[in-house]
């Protein structure tokens, strides 16, 4: 990675709540993510992963305190107009998001939805012109009777369809960077498949560099180069997919691999971590996990620890070596 | 549709007979005698002069008869005469009727266009020094009372500054021009007098705002509401993370959500004010439904006050019927059926 990478994110915090009561949803999040790679982000709902991308998007309330560095393509984006943010997102840049069935403005079609993705960022372009691309992006996704699709309603189609739609959408101007906040949880287990294969290979073929939303550890390891794991605000582990899933060094990533179910064991019973994840307004104090962790020590409780590089991979734990060893 | 439309407007007849059955049955049983105001006071002491008005008015008849003649009237037409005019009643409307749509279609146009653009307005700027004053300016002009607002307006823009005519829809030495919709604004237009077109826009703007400001309080603060309900739906943000900018993501994305719900109170505004202009109609000489009623109400005047209520009903269900149509067109999830 010599030249600057498409996505660098630096010690993003993201502060909610009016002036008098601050609450830290993200705490110093640092990853970076090369060209056409894919970057997975693991963690349980409400630790953060999804305001940190509508962080780095610029999608957030005005209101909502954000500070740290976000360079696409080396161009710092922290601080721009929503003006400027605009004219990058959905062109050099897209996102697309869990739900499907909420996304979609109800009162409009799909072809004006993606014909007006397109028309944002393409103005010249003629109606007919956007129309035939709008077409030819239904195409990609693999709708199928993509002509009649254009003039149907967001809910006349399956939450798979809608997805796809979304996908079109964010394909509309050939973006650099797709962001993917959980694209397949709302869906079917069936159609989830589908479409993380349609996203897999868009990627490949345009070349995207991608961020993987998710809580489906199999599905990250799968596709994702690199994994940064959340919890409570903070990534607690980062590093290529495979070292962390195979010798993970913080002891959330491994509660999290231990309670995946296994197809070839049969067991009594779920393993969990135990406990729960703590409120924004409730964070422990020191290493946030250490109400839940086996190996927490009278020090876990006071330091927060830092993100530390261990080899290829960065961990924040006080004993990371006493977890990857046991 | 066309299907759904011709059912409710079968329909129609049948939920009218029930308002006229009601109407005629409250307003029949009411204390006080309309024979005081057509012989006057005096005549009362006369038991033949008593025993002739009301052979002549039929009301010697028993109730449920009076009610079949007049149900049976209907049919023909018929509304009945006036007691207080001694016209045919349905005369008296047809005369009064476009006064009131006039002033009530300039108003609601008026108040729901600013009301709408204020409404967004206050939805973007949420809680900020915009918002409160948009929501202060909304407040008074829905609670302000009419007969309050119309006299200060009055003086103010008539009397002291001498920029808007006073009451009426005309000066009062002008000759109306040549009756085609009853329209005054546009009747002018068709006979070609832009002098008459002026006059009776200028005797239109005052009263129209003082309604209108009412209408727009009302529409201001539901699309405020709505427009906020609105804007913390997903897919504000997904238009957003597609590059629409802030113009784009309110109107063509948010207001077109929004306007669903406000549709409904436009409808209902736009027929109440058919008969509930009447302060504005009072203050402003404006010889309306609303100013009719009044009189018909206050004479015991029973034909004007059934061909009231007949109006009042028809406005309502139409309007809501209206209302119907434009949600199936403003929000496609709704089939009419």
């Amino acid at each position: 990675m010599s030249a600057a990478p498409l996505l660098e994110v630096r010690d993003l915090t993201v502060r909610l709540g009016g002036p008098a009561r601050r609450l830290e949803a993200v705490r110093e999040a640092s990853f970076a993510l090369a060209e056409g790679t894919t970057l997975g982000i693991v963690g349980e709902s409400g630790c953060g992963k999804s305001i940190t991308m509508l962080a780095l998007m610029g999608l957030l309330a005005p209101d909502i305190e954000i500070s740290g560095s976000v360079r696409f393509r080396g161009e710092e984006l922290i601080g721009k107009s929503q003006r400027e943010l605009s004219s990058l997102r959905g062109k050099r840049m897209a996102m697309i998001f869990q739900d499907p069935m909420t996304s979609l403005n109800p009162v409009m079609t799909v072809g004006e939805q993606i014909g007006e993705a397109i028309a944002i960022h393409a103005t010249a372009l003629s109606r007919a012109a956007r129309q035939a691309r709008a077409l030819d992006l239904l195409k990609v996704v693999a709708i199928p009777f993509p002509e009649r699709r254009l003039r149907q309603y967001p809910h006349e189609l399956s939450g798979g369809m809608r997805q796809r739609v979304m996908i079109a959408i964010a394909m509309a101007n050939d973006p650099e960077l797709l962001i993917a906040d959980e694209p397949t949880t709302a869906l079917d287990v069936t159609v989830q498949a589908q479409i993380m294969e349609l996203l897999l290979q868009l990627q490949k073929e345009r070349k995207m560099g991608l961020v993987l939303i998710s809580h489906d550890l199999g599905v990250v390891a799968r596709v994702a180069n690199e994994v940064a794991i959340m919890y409570a605000g903070r990534i607690c582990e980062r590093g290529p997919v495979g070292t962390v899933f195979g010798r993970p060094g913080h002891p959330y990533t491994r509660g999290l691999l231990a309670s995946l179910p296994k197809i070839d064991r049969t067991v009594e019973s779920l393993i969990a971590i135990p406990g729960s994840l703590p409120s924004l307004a409730q964070r422990p104090s020191g290493c946030r996990f250490h109400p839940r962790c086996t190996f927490a020590q009278s020090i876990c409780t006071r330091d927060d620890p830092a993100l530390l590089p261990r080899g290829s991979v960065d961990v924040a734990c006080h004993f990371a070596d006493k977890v990857e060893t046991s | 549709m066309t299907r759904y439309i011709i059912r409710r407007l079968i329909a129609m007849p049948f939920l009218l007979l029930g308002i006229i059955t009601i109407a005629f049955f409250i307003s029949h049983n009411t204390r006080g005698d309309p024979l005081i105001s057509i012989i006057g006071e005096r005549q009362m002491e006369n038991p033949d002069v008593v025993a002739a008005a009301k052979a002549r008015w039929g009301l010697d008849k028993s109730l449920p008869e009076q009610y079949a003649i007049y149900v049976g009237n209907l049919t023909t037409g018929d509304f009945g005469t006036s007691l207080r005019t001694k016209r045919p009643v349905a005369q008296d409307l047809l005369d009064r009727l476009p006064a009131t749509l006039e002033l009530v279609i300039a108003a609601m146009l008026a108040g729901s266009l600013t009301g709408i653009v204020l409404g967004v307005i206050a939805a973007r700027f949420r809680d900020s020094g915009i918002d409160h004053l948009a929501r202060l300016w909304a407040l008074i002009g829905s609670s302000t009372p009419v007969f309050w607002s119309g006299l200060i307006l009055l003086y103010v823009f008539s009397v002291a500054l001498g920029w808007l005519p006073g009451p009426g829809r005309l000066n009062a030495r002008t000759l109306p021009p040549e009756t085609i919709t009853g329209f005054l604004t546009i009747d002018s237009l068709l006979s070609g007098n832009l002098q008459l077109f002026r006059e009776s826009l200028y005797h239109l703007i005052l009263p129209a705002l003082v309604l209108g400001w009412t209408v727009m309080g009302i529409v201001s603060r539901l699309v405020r509401v709505s427009m906020l309900d609105v804007l913390s739906q997903d897919y504000i943000v997904a238009a957003r993370a597609r590059g629409a900018r802030e113009l784009r993501v309110l109107f063509n994305h948010a207001l077109r959500n929004a306007m669903i719900p406000t549709l409904t109170i436009i409808g209902f505004t736009f027929a109440y004010l058919i008969t509930g202009a009447v302060l504005t109609e009072t203050i402003f000489s404006w010889p309306g439904i609303g100013s009719y009623a009044v009189d018909a109400a206050r004479n015991l005047d029973y034909p004007a006050i059934m061909g009231v209520t007949i109006v009042g009903g028809m406005a309502f269900l139409l309007s809501n019927l209206l209302t119907d149509i434009a949600y199936a067109f403003a929000d496609p999830r709704i089939r009419l059926r």
